[in-house]
């Protein structure tokens, strides 16, 4: 699949911005520092600037607001409803976090799960897709909802240290959340050896008579399908891209959330601040490799 | 509502294809795009239609296959490896993955005919359902933005200002050797319902679980070469009548 790099900031975006805003909601940091009132602000801009971007691609996007419509067959059309409707909890959090200093429990809670629900609805709109068997699989929403996580806490633990807030237990969370993810990631990744279950064979319904094998496109250059659907990344650039993003999403920011405990708050500051750059980027670079490495199933029309 | 029907709808319009007869002429994929670009919704634009990246929206494409039975030869006189040409439209699913994935409600099953259609006013150019589909039916006008896939010719078989032959699709009704046929599948009386009962007419990737409208006629068997008698033969012995008398005068000579 075609990587598109509005849809990559979107899905790195808001996994980081509804990750930080659960991890707000559920009052993991004490809202009367400034840092945590700015960090509210941080995950409504994450939010914001992913879901615009997400319209970028949009052949017609004057008509987005068509997509809230058909939320009972539509996974996408899901994921804009709940966006919306959780923008209400995390606004009312945000402003009594920036203006009163106070956490609300409650709107909190409803604003957290409106987070956990939105990526789930997010990650659903990949995994419900036959057609690409990579992401058919309840291991997608499962490592967006992980990875979610994982990037709220660490960001929560990031602004709890600039805050000098003690965060033992959003630390210890985090550790848990970025282990289970890169986890879950690497069984998830076993998967594209998987045998897939569309081949040339099935798609021409020529098996019964042997091999099938493309012998003659149906046009001489791209078209909009192979544009879209089949792009295809040299295994040997993917396994060390995956690499790239396991080091720099995964291991070195759960070695520095590790060690941030026993530095002292400043130095714990910029470690996690480090260990938040590190980890966007190799967030940047898993979502790339998510849509790079899927398979879609048109391509056995194709010999790709 | 991109809710599909919720009962089978009465009708399932839709196309045979018989691959034994195509022989790959793209007559079907011009006469869809000639129909289609001034008929339903936006015009299939082409992207530097006479430039060196040439690109365009089609609706019908014809891919060629070679197949190669086990033990085969692939090449020369020898060979037994055959081509075969494949016409592939939207296959009007019954179980549509490409409009239940549509935002908008811009993707529709007719609940009446089964047709599958965009609503062209509706649509935001997501692509989403591009993605859903694992044939490739639908494809993206890059000039309007919007999703363009087979209408079946809505406005062609209903059409009662043409003459009633002309009332197929324009794909069918174009092409010179009779590979397509249309009708209705949900008919078992109707021609197409028989030609597939006859012939073992066949769903593309059933694994996908779309049940697809549209079915496939598979090629027949065809004679190895090394299984045809030779045609001249040299020995005249068994030869009678006239030609025993031609024989013998040539053999004078």
């Amino acid at each position: 699949m075609h990587p598109a790099y509005s849809i990559i900031f979107f899905t790195t975006a808001s996994g980081l911005g509804y990750g930080l805003a659960a991890v707000l909601g559920l009052g993991f940091l004490d809202p009367s520092s400034m840092w945590v009132r700015f960090a509210h602000i941080v995950a409504l801009g994450l939010i914001s600037a992913g879901l615009l971007s997400s319209t970028l691609h949009l052949g017609n996007p004057q008509r987005a607001w068509r997509a809230l419509t058909q939320w009972r067959s539509s996974w996408l059309s899901r994921e804009g409803v709940l966006s919306l409707a959780t923008f209400v909890p995390l606004c009312i959090s945000a402003w009594f976090a920036l203006f009163e200093g106070r956490h609300l429990p409650l709107v909190g809670l409803l604003g957290a799960i409106g987070c956990v629900v939105t990526v789930y609805c997010t990650s659903m709109i990949y995994a419900s897709l036959r057609a690409v068997q990579a992401w058919n699989t309840q291991l997608t929403p499962a490592c967006y909802l992980l990875y979610a996580g994982a990037s709220g806490s660490l960001l929560g633990a990031f602004f709890a240290a600039g805050a000098g807030q003690s965060a033992v237990v959003l630390t210890g969370l985090s550790l848990v959340l970025f282990t289970a993810a890169w986890a879950t990631k690497l069984v998830w990744r076993l998967r594209l050896r998987e045998k897939q279950i569309s081949t040339p064979e099935s798609a021409t319904g020529l098996g019964a008579i042997g091999t099938v094998r493309l012998f003659e496109r149906p046009h001489t250059n791209e078209n909009y399908l192979t544009r879209e659907m089949g792009y295809r990344v040299a295994r040997k650039h993917a396994d060390k891209l995956f690499a790239i993003a396991l080091i720099a999403g995964g291991l070195v920011p759960l070695a520095l959330l590790f060690l941030s405990p026993v530095l002292g708050h400043t130095q714990a500051a910029i470690a996690l601040g480090l260990a938040v750059v590190l980890h966007t980027f190799g967030m940047l670079v898993e979502r790339w490799l998510f849509f790079a490495e899927a398979r879609h199933a048109v391509m056995n029309y194709y010999g790709r | 509502m991109t809710c599909l029907p919720s009962q089978p709808t009465p009708k399932k319009l839709g196309l045979v294809i018989d691959l034994d007869v195509c022989v790959g002429c793209h007559a079907c994929v011009v006469s869809c795009k000639e129909w289609n670009t001034g008929g339903y919704g936006a015009a299939l634009s082409d992207q530097e239609p006479y430039g060196a990246e040439v690109s365009g929206t089609f609706l019908n494409r014809i891919h060629s296959f070679e197949v190669i039975p086990d033990g085969g030869e692939v090449a020369a006189e020898k060979g037994h490896a055959r081509l075969v040409h494949f016409p592939k439209s939207c296959l009007h699913c019954e179980n549509a993955p490409c409009v239940t994935v549509c935002p908008t409600g811009a993707s529709y099953k007719r609940a009446d005919d089964g047709i599958v259609l965009v609503d062209e006013d509706m649509c935001i150019g997501c692509g989403l359902c591009a993605w859903a589909c694992p044939y490739g039916a639908r494809e993206m006008d890059v000039s309007a933005g919007v999703m363009k896939k087979c209408t079946l010719c809505v406005d062609r078989i209903y059409n009662e200002t043409l003459e009633e032959e002309d009332r197929v699709p324009s794909c069918v009704r174009t092409c010179p050797t009779n590979a397509r046929h249309f009708g209705d599948l949900a008919d078992p009386t109707s021609a197409v319902s028989i030609m597939v009962a006859e012939r073992g007419g066949y769903d593309l990737m059933p694994e996908q679980q779309t049940l697809p409208v549209n079915k496939y006629l598979p090629p027949r068997p065809k004679t190895r070469l090394e299984d045809v008698a030779p045609l001249a033969a040299a020995d005249t012995a068994g030869a009678k009548g006239f030609f025993a008398w031609v024989d013998a005068v040539l053999e004078r000579f």
